[in-house]
C-alpha cells in the first residue's frame, strides 16, 4: 500500500512538472483576494494517499486561469440563473426560496460544505439535490427537478457559491456510518468490462495521463463544475453516470441511493480542501 | 440540452468525410485570406498569436491576438470544416489592437491570425494548437 | 429569441481621462454551430451570435463578427479607451435576428 502511494505521487509531480503543465504554485486565488485550499493532508480515512488535491490542480494553465476570475468563469452564468430561482416562487405555494431562507449568503453558508449529510426527520442520507427536491416537492408545491445537469445544478451552484472558501467536511460516522461504508466499498469495487474501480484512476493513478488528459483524484470539492467539454454545468451525481459508463459497465440511475452512497463517500474523501463554488474543468 | 461526447465533436467537426477527401479545390483558408487581403501579399512579423500548444479540450480553446497599429485582425482556424473563426474590426476609441476569446477547433491544426494594418499592409502570425482525445468521455 | 441569453459585461467603474481600460465580456449563448445532429439525424440549424459591437458615447470601439467557431457561452477581452465620462453601449446580434444590449456607465476620476 505504501509503494503504491508514493508511486502516485511522485509519479504525479514527474507528470505535472515535466509535461510543462503548471503544478499550481500556492493556491488557487479568485479575483485576487480569495485564497482557497486546493491540497491538504488526506483524511485518515484514506489509506492510499498522503495528500488530497482539488482537480484544479491537474488542469492546465489556461483552465485553471478561467476559474481564477469571477467573470472569466463562464459557471458564473449559471450562478446567477441560480439566484434569480432562488428569488423567483415556484410551485402553488406561491413562495421562493428566498420566502423561508432569506438570504442565502447567511442561511446557506456553511451548507455546501456538509453535504451530503444524514436529515433526521426523513431518516435517510440525503445529497444537495435531493434537499433541493424535498424542499420544492413538499414545502413549494413544486415538482421536483431532474439531477445531473440544468436548472437543479443552477440551484445547486448558487447555494455552492455562499460556502465557496469554507473548508469540505461531510460527517462519516453516527447515522450515516453504513451508507459511508456502502460507499466506500464501491469506489475501491472493480466493476465494468474494463474492470476498473473509481480507485484504479483516481487513487492510483492521479497525475497520469490517461490517453491525453491529466487524471484527478477525482474529488467533488469543486462541484458543480463547468466542463469545457461541454460548456454546461454537471453536479457529482451526473458526473458519476459517466464515469461509471466509461469503466464500460452499466451505469447507476442519476437518483440511486448507490450514488447517494458514492457521493457521501467521495465527499468524504475532499474533507479539508475547499469549497469552490463552481469549478472550471476538462 | 445533452451533449453527447459525439455532439461535442460534430459541434467543430462536421461531416468527418470532409476530412479525408484526396482532392481539394482550395487550400485551406485561401478563400477567406484573399477575400480579407484582396490577394495582397502577406507578410510576417507584428502580429501575435498566443494560443495553448496543446488544448486541454477542443470545444474551448483560449486564443489571444494583438497587432499594434492594426485595423483589423481576421482569425481563421485552417483544420476546421470552416475555417472563419471570427474577425476583430477596431474602431477610433480601441485601447489596443488585441482581442482574447474562446474558439472551437475540430483537430490539431494550425490557427492562423491576418493583420490588416493601417497602411494597408498585411502580416500574419500561426500557431500549431494540438487537440487531442481525452480519456473520459463522459 | 435565442433562450435564455444573459450578457455580462464587466467594466470599471472609473477610469483617468484617457487611460485604456480591459472590458470583458461574457454571453450565455449555446452558439449552435450548424453541424450537430439530433436525435434522429437531423442538422440542428445553425443559431450564433454572428457579431458583437461595444460603443462609446456614439463611436465605435471595437466591432467583431464571429462565427460558430467561437465556443459556447462566448467570452471576449478587448482594451478601450476612456476619452471622458460616458456610456458604453454592448451589442450581441443574434443570427434570429434578436439584439442583445447592455450599457454600463463610466465616471472619470
Amino acid at each position: 500500500m505504501t509503494k503504491t502511494v508514493l508511486k502516485g505521487a511522485i509519479t504525479s509531480v514527474a507528470i505535472l512538472a515535466g509535461a510543462g503543465m503548471a503544478l499550481a504554485e500556492g493556491n488557487l486565488v479568485i479575483n485576487g483576494d480569495l485564497e482557497l485550499t486546493t491540497e491538504a493532508p488526506a483524511p485518515s480515512h484514506i489509506e492510499g494517499l498522503t495528500t488530497v488535491y482539488s482537480g484544479w490542480v491537474f488542469r492546465d494553465s489556461f483552465t485553471q486561469a478561467m476559474e481564477m476570475d469571477d467573470f472569466d468563469n463562464p459557471g458564473m452564468l449559471f450562478v446567477d440563473a441560480g439566484e434569480d430561482m432562488w428569488n423567483e416562487p415556484a410551485g402553488t405555494s406561491g413562495k421562493a426560496c428566498a420566502d423561508c431562507h432569506g438570504d442565502a449568503s447567511e442561511s446557506m453558508a456553511g451548507v455546501r460544505a456538509v453535504y451530503p449529510k444524514w436529515n433526521e426527520a426523513a431518516g435517510e442520507v440525503r445529497t444537495l439535490e435531493m434537499q433541493i427536491n424535498a424542499c420544492r416537492t413538499e414545502n413549494q408545491g413544486a415538482e421536483a427537478l431532474k439531477y445531473g445537469k440544468g436548472d437543479i445544478v443552477s440551484l445547486e451552484a448558487y447555494i455552492s457559491m455562499q460556502s465557496r472558501g469554507m473548508p469540505m467536511n461531510v460527517a462519516i460516522d453516527g447515522p450515516v456510518a453504513d451508507v459511508w461504508a456502502q460507499g466506500k466499498q464501491m469506489y475501491y469495487t472493480r466493476t465494468g468490462q474494463l474492470e476498473l474501480s473509481c480507485a484504479s484512476c483516481h487513487e492510483e493513478n492521479y497525475g497520469n495521463l490517461i490517453r491525453a488528459e491529466t487524471l484527478s483524484q477525482g474529488q467533488t470539492n469543486g462541484f458543480p463544475v463547468y466542463r469545457i467539454k461541454d460548456s454546461v454545468l454537471t453536479s457529482a451525481a451526473g458526473r458519476f453516470v459517466g464515469c461509471v459508463r466509461d469503466t464500460k459497465a452499466e451505469t447507476y440511475k442519476i437518483d440511486s441511493s448507490d450514488f447517494v452512497a458514492l457521493e457521501l463517500y467521495v465527499a468524504s474523501r475532499g474533507n479539508g480542501l475547499s469549497v469552490e463554488g463552481v469549478s472550471v474543468r476538462n | 440540452m445533452k451533449f453527447t461526447r459525439r455532439d461535442t465533436i460534430l459541434m467543430a467537426a462536421g461531416a468527418s468525410a470532409a476530412a479525408v477527401l484526396p482532392i481539394r479545390a482550395f487550400a485551406a483558408g485561401e478563400e477567406e485570406i484573399a477575400a480579407f487581403t484582396g490577394g495582397a501579399a502577406v507578410g510576417e512579423g507584428g502580429v501575435t498569436l498566443t494560443a495553448p500548444e496543446i488544448a486541454e479540450n477542443g470545444n474551448t480553446v483560449p486564443v489571444e491576438v494583438s497587432a499594434p497599429g492594426a485595423v483589423s485582425i481576421m482569425v481563421l482556424a485552417l483544420g476546421n470544416p470552416n475555417p472563419g473563426v471570427c474577425t476583430f474590426n477596431f474602431g477610433p476609441l480601441a485601447g489596443a489592437q488585441y482581442g482574447s476569446t474562446r474558439i472551437r477547433l475540430s483537430k490539431t491544426q494550425t490557427v492562423t491570425a491576418i493583420a490588416k494594418m493601417a497602411d494597408g499592409s498585411f502580416a500574419q502570425a500561426s500557431s500549431e494548437v494540438k487537440v487531442t482525445i481525452g480519456g473520459c468521455g463522459g | 429569441m435565442a433562450e435564455n441569453v444573459t450578457p455580462r459585461v464587466r467594466v470599471p467603474s472609473s477610469a483617468a481621462a484617457g487611460e485604456v481600460i480591459t472590458i470583458k465580456t461574457l454571453i450565455s449563448h449555446i452558439m449552435e454551430s450548424g453541424q450537430r445532429k439530433d436525435g434522429d439525424g437531423n442538422l440542428i440549424p445553425r443559431s450564433i451570435i454572428n457579431r458583437f459591437t461595444c460603443d462609446f458615447n456614439g463611436q465605435n470601439v471595437i466591432d467583431v463578427t464571429r462565427e460558430p467557431a467561437i465556443s459556447t457561452n462566448p467570452y471576449f477581452e478587448f482594451q478601450a479607451q476612456v476619452p471622458e465620462a460616458g456610456t458604453y453601449t454592448f451589442s450581441c446580434y443574434d443570427d434570429d435576428g434578436s439584439v442583445y444590449t447592455d450599457t454600463k456607465d463610466i465616471a472619470i476620476g
